[in-house]
């Protein structure tokens, strides 16, 4: 009778699944999972809407789950269904993907295209971005910017020792909740330079000197988790700074015409780039995407829809203006001389050593 | 309930603003969910009502937001999706729930405390425990972020309301009824569908109506289990408000507001025609 | 009846079965019916249900990693007393393993599981696994060399602990204690105690929210049940409509009215109640999830009284009165007392939901309005610590099941109305 019950539930089940699958054609599905957002749209426009008008048997579906990429990645290995084709992740994330066999190694130089004048890819990449199994696409910043409205205008915020002086610039403020960042900026408020925070941060000291600085502020904190909800938070005016990524605040500023005002002071620059889940359906039908989408020309496209800037050297003197608007990318990148005074890099190899202790360190402390 | 006249006036005082506070509850009830329709219909991407809107000049509201609600591909897929998912998983939970009923509701029936008990458990575990063991479970075997995964997952959460609801017209069912068809030689099969499930049908009914609602509505399960393929209008909700905030949201909760209102009345009046049918029968 | 059947001998039926023998079987013939009517439903919710119920439960105590990826370890760490650093033989086998682990990347999944119980574990493990090619004899030192932790004995201890293929360290976690490195049970540290707060934030929010649920919802009961038929039906849907509405878009609803910009705020500001700058902060902490969920699962309070207090003949409180007493003394002595069973019904069911609820929270509740709930997503999504959300989540079940026995003791499950 159970055997009876279970046949008849897998048959209905098969029948459910075809109906739900009847409408789909011959293409190939590719689930290519990103942040969503501002971001996405740009990959959309930059990468997807041309490949797939190049290659009309392709169909690139957005999975915006990149925010919990580490977690998605594991449960399909252990179900041995992998439904992602290509992951974009943080080289931190990836690296404990890659040491956990989640995610394929790369063979930079065969699977990447050359720059136009016959550099190879793994020599074309900035120095230090690809990894054993990550392809970086572009480097960003996190930064921290306010609503020019909660503030009079003879006395507008801008340094990051601001964000820490609550009686002159009162109002909630929108932190991500992870340590990474936060812990950079308390330390560089509270006075240690720019090249000694890693130092500092090794320490038992400095770990309790960046908590104690945020203890200042943190009856006036809210978290946000995804990265379209700091520039949404801010909109609304429920805080009056928050730390966002430098794309996403340029988008809500300029393209959407937000007050917002960025503070490039002590900006954090990372990388962010590809993966592929190991053991995917589509392995040789991404390859070949990503030759194509990594590609001089296809880095420099995105910086016409997004101000993050390319992670190849030759892509550097392709980008130009703004698809929509004609503005000028160049001084709302990051890597902008004017921009980069006093840039923070966010260091890798420290958060993967530390990074699981300070996370659990700062989840506690959020929720006491 | 109506004031005597010989009342005090401690009491009248007492009778009216009582009568007062009860509006205010009522008041707290159903405004926040009819504030946000007209809302709906601003011609600004704002949460807030324009003055335009408050003069109510036409030039204030505008559909532009429904038209974004249908010209969004993923707004679209997911009410597809939300159909397939429920429609199935309503279809699923019926006939297996209003079977169990039948068997639950015969008085032959053994362990029936420990197997009730064990059939609506899905109605009372929290749903976030629920969503982690499924995540668990179903990935193992290869049910996660699929179809059947989310249907069947949503069939288990619906089963207990067919069975409450049929078990419950069942109580009031004339057993010897069955026993007259069958002394008229009507074969059981014949009994079922001539006798039995006529009168159940209120209870069946309303039974798939809360199976419907309860996937139409869930998100959980959805978050957990299914993957980008399988996104409902809660789960395209969910990251809508967690992301951007756009009165397209609003479109779509206005648009729920009203299939809950031809819901409730469906159930309102099934509960009516029930309530006749049990006054006709003799007990 | 007994002499009778004395006299004639057993009764029979018309085909010569005693009529016992013969009732016997009709009646566990009707049983069989009864049951298999009721199996196909009971596999399946077996099946898709109680089984990942069960998976749950099973991972909170499940520890393969350490077992599986680290076999020679764990041998040879059998005898090893403890107090010590461990024997070169140990020391060797580590090697071993390190060796396969970084073969074939199981190594990365020790890491993560005894990051859980010491922090920098995962880099001890990763670092060591990439260089474990090149290790030499004697292995104790090179081990030392290639990362200090090695020489820690508790290090060894923890290995040697955790070594088992079933652990009892995710419960004790998620009440804040912890393994000492002696291998008794100690309290954590102050600053890492959070989930013990946390039941008990879960449980002080869902008190609150019960108790405003029965001070707003006994008043409307009470009006719905004593009012004719034909007003109280009309009432009644403005119960039914919240009821039956979407829960993201009522969650919506109080997102539009709370937020610094929404619609109280506005009006606040309008009416000249508080200025531009001075808007209230209702959303985004324990405000915003104690007033949503209070909406929420205000009709789940009104329907179990309202359904009590319709059996309540009005008589008696008009026989209370006429005896002498005065109107209140009358609806507290006589009246209420016999509501009892429906505040008692409708306080538990909504105690039950909101102590397990989770969407509200998440998107009103920011900070200070987080119920467990919220941490078990957390760690099954973010932290991917499913061992401790595994027994967070089986210690809520607990919980859950308790006040559900609770239940069923006042109103019985069969009594349980719909709409």
């Amino acid at each position: 009778m159970k055997k009876l019950a279970l046949t008849t539930t897998a048959l209905a089940a098969g029948a459910l699944l075809g109906v739900a699958n009847a409408g789909d054609a011959q293409a190939t599905d590719l689930t290519v999972v990103s942040w969503g957002g501002a971001y996405t749209e740009s990959q959309v426009r930059a990468y997807h809407e041309p490949y797939m008008e190049l290659n009309p048997d392709i169909n690139i579906i957005n999975d915006d789950s990149s925010a919990n990429a580490l977690a998605g990645l594991r449960a399909q290995s252990q179900a041995g269904n992998v439904t992602w084709d290509l992951v974009d992740m943080l080289p931190s994330d990836a690296q404990l993907a890659c040491d956990e066999g989640l995610i394929m190694p790369i063979d930079h130089d065969e699977v990447l295209a050359e720059a136009p004048d016959g550099t190879p890819a793994s020599e074309d990449f900035l120095p230090g971005s690809l990894g054993e199994c990550f392809i970086p696409q572009i480097v960003y910043s996190t930064v921290m910017t306010f609503n020019n409205e909660m503030f009079p205008d003879d006395n507008q915020p801008n340094t990051i020792e601001d964000f820490f002086n609550v009686d002159d610039f009162p109002g909630r403020r929108a932190i991500q909740n992870r340590p990474a960042a936060n812990l950079e900026w308390a330390l560089y408020a509270d006075g240690v330079a720019i090249d000694d925070i890693y130092d500092e941060l090794e320490t038992e000291e400095g770990v309790e000197r960046a908590f104690a600085k945020l203890d200042t502020i943190k009856e006036h904190l809210v978290f946000w988790s995804e990265g379209a909800q700091a520039p949404q938070l801010l909109a609304d005016k429920e805080v009056a700074f928050a730390t966002g990524y430098n794309g996403r605040m340029f988008n809500a500023a300029e393209v959407e015409g937000q007050p917002f005002s960025i503070i490039w002071d002590g900006q954090i620059v990372e990388w962010d780039g590809w993966v592929v889940p190991e053991g995917g359906n589509n392995v040789d039908v991404v390859m070949e995407y990503l030759h194509w989408a990594t590609d001089t020309q296809r880095l420099a496209d995105q910086a016409k829809f997004i101000s993050y800037g390319p992670a190849r050297a030759s892509s550097a003197d392709l980008v130009g203006e703004h698809a929509d608007l004609g503005i000028d990318m160049g001084p709302h990148m990051p890597t902008h001389p004017d921009n980069y005074q006093s840039p923070i890099l966010l260091n890798n190899d420290f958060w993967t050593d530390y990074g699981d202790e300070l996370r659990e360190r700062f989840n506690n402390w959020m929720l006491q | 309930m109506a004031l005597p006249s010989y009342a005090s006036p401690l009491e009248r005082t007492w009778y009216y603003s009582y009568r007062v506070i009860c509006g205010l509850i009522f008041f707290f009830l159903v405004a926040p969910i009819l504030v946000m329709i007209p809302l709906s219909f601003n011609a600004q991407p704002y949460f807030s009502y324009t003055t335009e809107m408050l003069t109510l000049q036409p030039e204030g509201y505008s559909l532009r937001w429904y038209e974004e609600f249908f010209n969004s591909s993923a707004w679209v897929t997911s009410i597809r999706n939300s159909v397939i998912i429920a429609f199935a998983s309503t279809f699923l939970a019926t006939c297996l729930g209003t079977l169990a009923a039948l068997g639950l509701s015969r008085s032959h029936m053994p362990f029936r405390g420990l197997i009730m008990g064990l059939l609506i458990s899905p109605m009372i575990v929290p749903l976030i425990i629920s969503a982690a063991g499924m995540f668990f479970f179903y990935s193992q075997i290869g049910l996660a972020q699929t179809f059947p995964g989310v249907i069947l997952a949503h069939t288990a959460l619906g089963t207990p309301f067919v069975v409450i609801t049929v078990t419950a017209t069942l109580t009031g069912f004339d057993h010897t009824l069955t026993r007259a068809s069958a002394s008229l030689g009507a074969p059981p099969q014949t009994t079922f569908f001539k006798v039995i499930l006529p009168l159940i049908t209120p209870g069946v009914i309303s039974g798939a109506l809360f199976a419907f609602i309860t996937s139409f509505d869930e998100v959980v399960i959805v978050l957990f289990v299914a993957g980008v393929e399988q996104r409902t209008i809660p789960r395209e909700m969910w990251s809508g408000i967690r992301e951007q905030i756009s009165p397209t949201i609003l479109a779509v909760a206005t648009i729920l507001v009203l299939i809950s209102i031809a819901l409730l009345t469906v159930l309102e009046l099934l509960r009516r025609r029930n309530e006749r049918m049990r006054g006709l029968s003799p007990s | 009846m007994a002499q009778a059947q004395a006299h004639s001998g057993p009764m029979v039926t018309a085909d010569g079965v005693p009529l016992k023998t013969s009732l016997r079987r009709a009646e566990r013939r009707r049983k069989i019916t009864a049951f298999m009517l009721v199996v196909p439903l009971l596999a399946f919710i077996l099946l898709t249900f109680i089984a990942p119920i069960g998976d749950m439960l099973w991972r909170s105590v499940d520890n393969p990693a350490i077992i599986n990826t680290l076999p020679n370890t764990v041998t040879a760490l059998e005898d090893w007393d403890g107090e010590e650093l461990p024997p070169e033989e140990a020391f060797a086998a580590m090697v071993e393993d390190l060796r396969v682990g970084q073969e074939n990347r199981s190594i990365g999944q020790v890491g993560i599981r005894l990051n859980y119980e010491m922090s920098g574990a995962r880099s001890l493990f990763s670092r060591t696994a990439r260089n474990a090619d090149s290790l030499e004899p004697p292995y104790k030192e090179a081990l030392l060399d290639a990362h200090r932790r090695w020489g820690d004995v508790e290090t060894w201890r923890l290995i040697k602990r955790e070594g088992r293929p079933y652990t009892a360290s995710y419960y004790l976690s998620a009440v804040d204690m912890r393994y000492a490195d002696d291998g008794s049970v100690a309290m954590q540290p102050e600053n890492q105690r959070i989930y013990v707060a946390l039941f008990m934030r879960t449980l002080a929010l869902s008190l609150a929210i019960t108790v405003l649920t029965l001070l707003l919802g006994f008043p409307i009961a009470y009006l719905l049940a004593t009012l004719p038929l034909r007003y109280s039906n009309l009432l009644m849907i403005m119960v039914l409509l919240p009821f039956w509405t979407s829960l993201l878009v009522r969650t919506t609803a109080w997102i539009v009215l709370l937020q610094q910009q929404g619609v109280i705020n506005d009006l606040l500001v309008a009416v000249g109640l508080i200025g531009d700058d001075g808007r209230l902060t209702m959303m985004h902490n324990w405000i915003g999830t104690i007033v949503a969920m209070t909406h929420i699962l205000l009709p789940f309070m009104v329907l179990p009284l309202y359904s009590v207090m319709k059996t309540i003949p009005p008589s008696y409180q008009r026989a209370a009165r006429s005896l002498g007493a005065n109107p209140f003394v009358a609806f507290v002595r006589v009246y209420l007392p016999q509501t009892v069973s429906g505040i008692g019904a409708g306080a538990i069911l909504v105690f039950i939901i909101s102590i397990g609820y989770y969407i509200t929270p998440a998107l009103v509740g920011g900070q200070s309005g987080q119920l467990i709930s919220n941490l078990i997503a957390d760690h099954m999504q973010r932290t991917l610590n499913w061992g401790l959300a595994a027994a967070l989540g089986s210690i809520l079940l607990g919980g859950v099941l308790i006040l559900y026995w609770l239940y069923n003791r006042i109103v019985g499950i069969d009594n349980m109305k719909l709409g």
